[in-house]
């Protein structure tokens, strides 16, 4: 089973809610697929077994061999390649606007002179921490892009054998939409605020477009607010489950702790009513 | 050329929105963006009067004929966004999501059944706020190319400042690290980095401050919430001078903030330990800027 946990708003819990809710399983692995900003690990503090460096191919041109043809820089969609003929006679690479799309490579007519070479993107951590299988990727800072990092998280590191927890950046954009795709269950933290309440719909839009199975978990619950429970009424949008506002979990978690145990059960609750919804 | 502020956190949830409207509301002179249009937050507290609004192309996508296709399967080999796959029918379709808009697939058909399609991948308005004038945009869910769109408004408030000569542009950013944050802090004259007395806090902190100086841009910091952990503020505020990042100022934990915005009212004008940290914090940007 593999469960995806996002919210449109930034800081609304998500590492919190994931963190516990991998804690609460028998057989669990968790990725953090926030790699612009993970923080999973300051929470689990997971002993790191493995660190393998992240790349992405980019173009090397042999201007040597190159005619300067300037097939590569028409087929770039980036526009991170321009060719200058005679008499200047060069090839230029822009390596922050490039995609790693293989366009160049593809075209290039001549053989050698466009070749592709790794290049260092971000990195991903492996390791346990305690009964859960750990798994980071973190993005190197100036990258611009962590979709495809994100991508290779899920198609290489994901256990099948495992619970898979899958820690989502926020947002709705495209690292959003590569974590969720193909999960049997999101979780949308949403804290009860007009802000938590726009970037809720957002999310709830995104996942209804993708025909994903959803639930919304509320942090920071307040008995007298009822923001979150109108909405998820209205839209027949299950609640999983309400965290309470409490200035316990805000200092320990200032801390770098959470109170697992505490919550453990309620959080198997969670799981158990996600399990009967797919 | 007017002098722009921007206003990011690395990590989501520390108060850059109750920053920036605070800031909103003391700031005079100035046209407010919310370049965070993939969760935009600032209308809610400003009450916008929309006078323009656009729609923004996002790159174009691939669409297969299948009349033309000839089941070649090429273009679902060389894609590497994963965008190509085969329907329940046998035929081959672009998931417009996952599509890069590369083009490799259209320029690697034998049957030129690949062309690409226009689409909309989000609006951008212009609007009339109290406040003073705001851009912002919204991205649609899922979409692509929020650094463009950010790149976008923020060009739109610069060519309305010079028009009407307005000294000042205040920039709410998004969360993170990424294209959207680089397209935000690039051209900034200034960046406040908004922090919160955490591990986090300071963890996505410090990839903030790496990001800022790559791009060659000053930057300060504000703790939020810091009485929440006197120790932690103290620790980003020792990081940020090692760094030589200005410690513009510290808000307290008030609960008044989280009920001014249930209240929909900006956290300066109601509540009275934000105001006189923000008056702090005001007076040290302006001398930066």
């Amino acid at each position: 089973m593999k469960i995806a946990i996002t919210s449109g708003k930034g800081g609304t819990g998500k590492t919190t809610i994931s963190t516990m809710l991998a804690y609460s399983l028998d057989n669990p692995q968790y990725i953090d697929c926030d790699a612009e900003e993970p923080n999973g690990h300051l929470f689990l503090k997971p002993k790191i077994e493995k660190t393998i460096p992240y790349t992405e191919l980019v173009p090397q041109i042999n201007e040597d061999i190159c005619t300067f043809c300037g097939k590569c820089a028409d087929a770039c969609a980036y526009k991170a390649l321009v060719v200058m003929g005679e008499p200047l006679k060069k090839t230029m690479f822009f390596d922050e606007l490039c995609h790693s799309c293989g366009a160049c490579a593809y075209v290039c007519p001549v053989e050698g002179a466009l070749i592709e070479v790794p290049k260092r993107v971000g990195e991903i951590r492996v390791g346990k921490a305690g009964h859960i299988d750990f798994v980071m990727g973190l993005l190197d800072v100036g990258q611009a892009s962590a979709t495809q990092l994100i991508a290779t998280l899920k198609r290489e590191y994901m256990d099948d054998s495992k619970t898979v927890i899958l820690d989502s950046p926020p947002g709705t954009s495209c690292t959003v939409v590569e974590t969720i795709d193909g999960v049997d269950f999101v979780i949308l933290v949403a804290e009860p605020t007009p802000f938590g309440l726009s970037d809720l719909k957002l999310s709830v839009e995104l996942v209804r477009d993708m025909g994903l199975n959803f639930g919304i978990i509320v942090n920071k619950h307040e008995e007298d607010n009822g923001l979150i429970e109108d909405y998820a009424q209205q839209e027949s949008i299950p609640i999983l489950y309400r965290l309470p506002f409490s200035k316990d979990i805000a200092k320990s978690y200032s801390n770098g702790a959470l109170p697992f145990e505490k919550y453990k059960n309620d959080f198997k609750g969670v799981i158990k009513q996600i399990e009967e919804r797919i | 050329m007017s002098k722009e502020l921007v206003i990011i956190s690395g990590k989501g949830g520390t108060g850059k929105t109750t920053l920036t409207s605070s800031l909103a509301y003391v700031m005079k002179d100035k046209i407010i963006v919310d370049a965070d249009a993939d969760a935009a937050n600032m209308y809610i507290l400003t009450s916008p009067k929309l006078k323009h609004k656009e729609l923004f192309k996002g790159n174009p996508k691939a669409v297969i004929d299948v009349n033309k296709c000839v089941n070649c399967d090429l273009c679902r080999k060389l894609c590497r966004f994963d965008a190509i796959h085969i329907n329940p029918d046998g035929n081959y379709y672009v998931d417009e999501v996952k599509c890069d808009s590369c083009e490799l697939c259209k320029i690697a058909c034998p049957a030129e059944a690949i062309t690409m399609k226009e689409v909309y991948s989000g609006e951008w308005y212009e609007s009339e706020t109290p406040f003073g004038l705001m851009v912002h945009a919204k991205l649609y869910p899922g979409a692509e190319n929020s650094g463009n769109l950010v790149t976008m408004v923020k060009h739109r408030a610069h060519v309305i400042s010079e028009e009407q000569d307005i000294p000042y542009i205040l920039v709410d950013g998004s969360p993170g690290i990424g294209c959207p944050v680089i397209s935000t802090i690039s051209g900034a004259n200034f960046v406040v980095v908004v922090s919160e007395p955490t591990p986090a806090g300071l963890h996505d902190l410090e990839r903030v401050k790496r990001l800022c100086d790559s791009f060659k841009v000053k930057s300060g910091v504000v703790v939020n919430k810091y009485d929440l952990n006197e120790e932690k503020t103290r620790q980003i505020e020792e990081f940020a001078k090692k760094e030589g990042m200005e410690v513009l100022g510290r808000i307290p934990f008030d609960e008044c903030v989280p009920k001014a915005i249930v209240n929909l009212q900006i956290p300066y004008e109601a509540c009275e330990s934000v105001k006189r940290a923000v008056d702090e914090i005001y007076a040290r940007v302006m001398e930066k800027l």
